[in-house]
């Protein structure tokens, strides 16, 4: 039995999602050998450290109850640097501005010899090569496959699945508030504000929805698609963007007539013609592209295997932990 | 260039081999065949129709050998644009001077707008357009597209294209 101990930094719905996943497959893990120990847990407030392993459920019973898992005042960057742990979950949210707090825990994660596994997109929109660089030199694991898509395995399907593959070419849509606000728009021929207000109401949009629906999200996972798959070296900078603010009801009623669906779709191709490119497209009802609500799904060209189709939910706490864990359990394979 | 020729063949064995064989000795990409054996000629001969693409123009020596092959070529029809497809639009369409966005595609001699449906919810609001262009082959409609995201880009408008990859 391997025992792996490990930190979970940042405590919203994508930390809480680890802790119940962890805890719930707590048994599977030790059938694969693996006993994972949560030795610190931190939020904005403070933190919570064990050596000996945290009571999970009492953790998330205190987060519940008074806001805060803090029992010490200690800071995540304390966690990272002073307790002795092999893996960092960080799961803080993203800034595509600074990738802050985000950037600065990995690299200290990496500095310390601790492998990383994130959800955050900040530090990888901006930073992809310098992170990457961080843990080679290291010699420690480095895991983002929550960044795109949440519970759908993209860049395990790229990097593992379709070993030996070139990838061609990637497009689908990333973003499930998009999604969500373009297939209501179609079906109800209801305008954008009004499904917007709605999709507020119900928790799929922010209250400030830029970052969504002006396509930064979505231009964030192309990068890191990019980097991690086609090894372009780019930023976010780099995409053409185009949100999709300016969709009509008519739009999509005009599309409608030719059996066309609209939906924001981010491309990315490598090759004589490098394309890296977010907006709004026509696609044909029938295709396997053309999924509703707030689905995410993407459409993997590669040189031997032909199309390759994935869909799944893009976002929420256990999908995202899903992500987490996988790339959790990789780690834990690769160090034993 | 797409070319439908009807061709008329004797209603005995091997003809249709005869009428084939000269077009893919000229270059002609077969890309249909009808024979309509159920609806023979006032004279017993067998119609048939045959599209093909051809790239290197030498349709007078296809024809020519057919003749030779003792075929009836009855009529040959030329389709110039081929290529085809359906973008939306969404702006301030006809305030910005519709009739320009189209010419700037109609004016290349290899493409052209073919249909246009508008739907106009309102003054001074945006309006959004189906627009249908035919173009002579897949560059040409590329380079035609190009042109539009042009003007479109000058007036304020937003184009929205189809996906490129069909799921095959």
């Amino acid at each position: 039995m391997k025992t792996i101990r490990l930190s979970i930094i940042g405590f919203g719905a994508v930390g809480q999602g680890v802790a119940r996943v962890l805890r719930n497959k707590r048994d599977y893990l030790v059938h694969l050998g693996i006993n994972l120990l949560v030795v610190a847990v931190t939020d904005s407030h403070g933190a919570c450290i064990d050596p000996d392993g945290l009571d999970l459920r009492a953790v998330l019973q205190r987060k519940k109850e008074s806001g805060t898992v803090a029992t010490s005042n200690a800071s995540s960057l304390d966690v990272i640097k002073n307790t002795d742990h092999d893996l960092v979950i960080e799961a803080t949210p993203t800034d595509i501005e600074t990738g802050e707090p985000g950037l600065t825990h990995i690299i200290e994660s990496f500095k310390h010899g601790r492998h990383v596994v994130t959800s955050n997109k900040g530090p990888l929109a901006l930073q992809y090569k310098q992170l990457y660089n961080e843990a080679k030199k290291h010699g420690v694991i480095f895991r983002f496959e929550a960044t795109v898509g949440g519970a759908m395995p993209i860049l395990n399907l790229a990097h593992d699945a379709l070993a030996g593959n070139r990838i061609i070419s990637i497009e689908g849509i990333l973003n499930g508030t998009c999604n969500y606000i373009l297939s209501r728009m179609t079906e109800e021929s209801l305008s954008y504000k009004h499904v917007l207000g709605e999709a507020q109401d119900l928790g799929i949009a922010e209250s400030d929805p830029t970052y969504d629906v002006e396509g930064i999200d979505t231009a964030c996972k192309l990068v890191i698609l990019a980097n991690a798959i086609f090894e372009m070296d780019v930023m976010y900078g780099d995409v053409e963007v185009t949100g999709i603010t300016k969709i009509t009801s008519e739009a999509l009623s005009l599309a409608n007539v030719e059996n066309n669906v609209i939906r924001l779709i981010g491309e990315v191709q490598d090759g004589n013609k490098r394309i890296m490119r977010v907006a709004p497209r026509l696609i044909p009802k029938q295709h396997p592209l053309a999924v509703g609500g707030t689905l995410n799904v993407a459409l993997l060209k590669t040189d031997t295997a032909g199309p390759i189709c994935i869909s799944g939910k893009g976002a929420g706490s256990m999908e995202t932990a899903s992500a987490i864990l996988s790339d959790i359990i990789v780690i834990c394979h690769k160090n034993t | 260039m797409i070319i439908s020729m009807d061709l008329e063949l004797k209603d005995i064995p091997g003809q249709l081999v005869h009428a084939l064989i000269p077009l893919s000795d000229f270059g002609a990409n077969i890309m249909s065949v009808l024979h309509h054996h159920d609806q023979p000629t006032p004279s017993g001969s067998i119609p048939v129709q045959v599209i093909f693409e051809l790239k290197n123009g030498r349709l007078k020596d296809i024809i020519t050998e057919l003749e030779k092959n003792d075929i009836r070529v009855v009529t040959v029809g030329k389709k110039r644009l081929y290529e085809e497809v359906t973008v939306i639009l969404i702006g301030h369409i006809v305030h910005n001077d519709m009739s320009d966005t189209i010419d700037q595609i109609d004016n290349t001699g290899f493409a052209e707008v073919v249909s246009i449906s508008i739907s106009m919810p309102g003054i001074n609001e945006q309006s959004s357009a189906s627009l249908v262009i035919n173009a002579e082959d897949k560059n040409k409609l590329i380079e035609a597209m190009n042109i539009l995201k042009t003007v479109a880009e000058k007036k304020n408008l937003l184009v929205i294209e189809p996906i490129e990859n069909s799921f095959e």
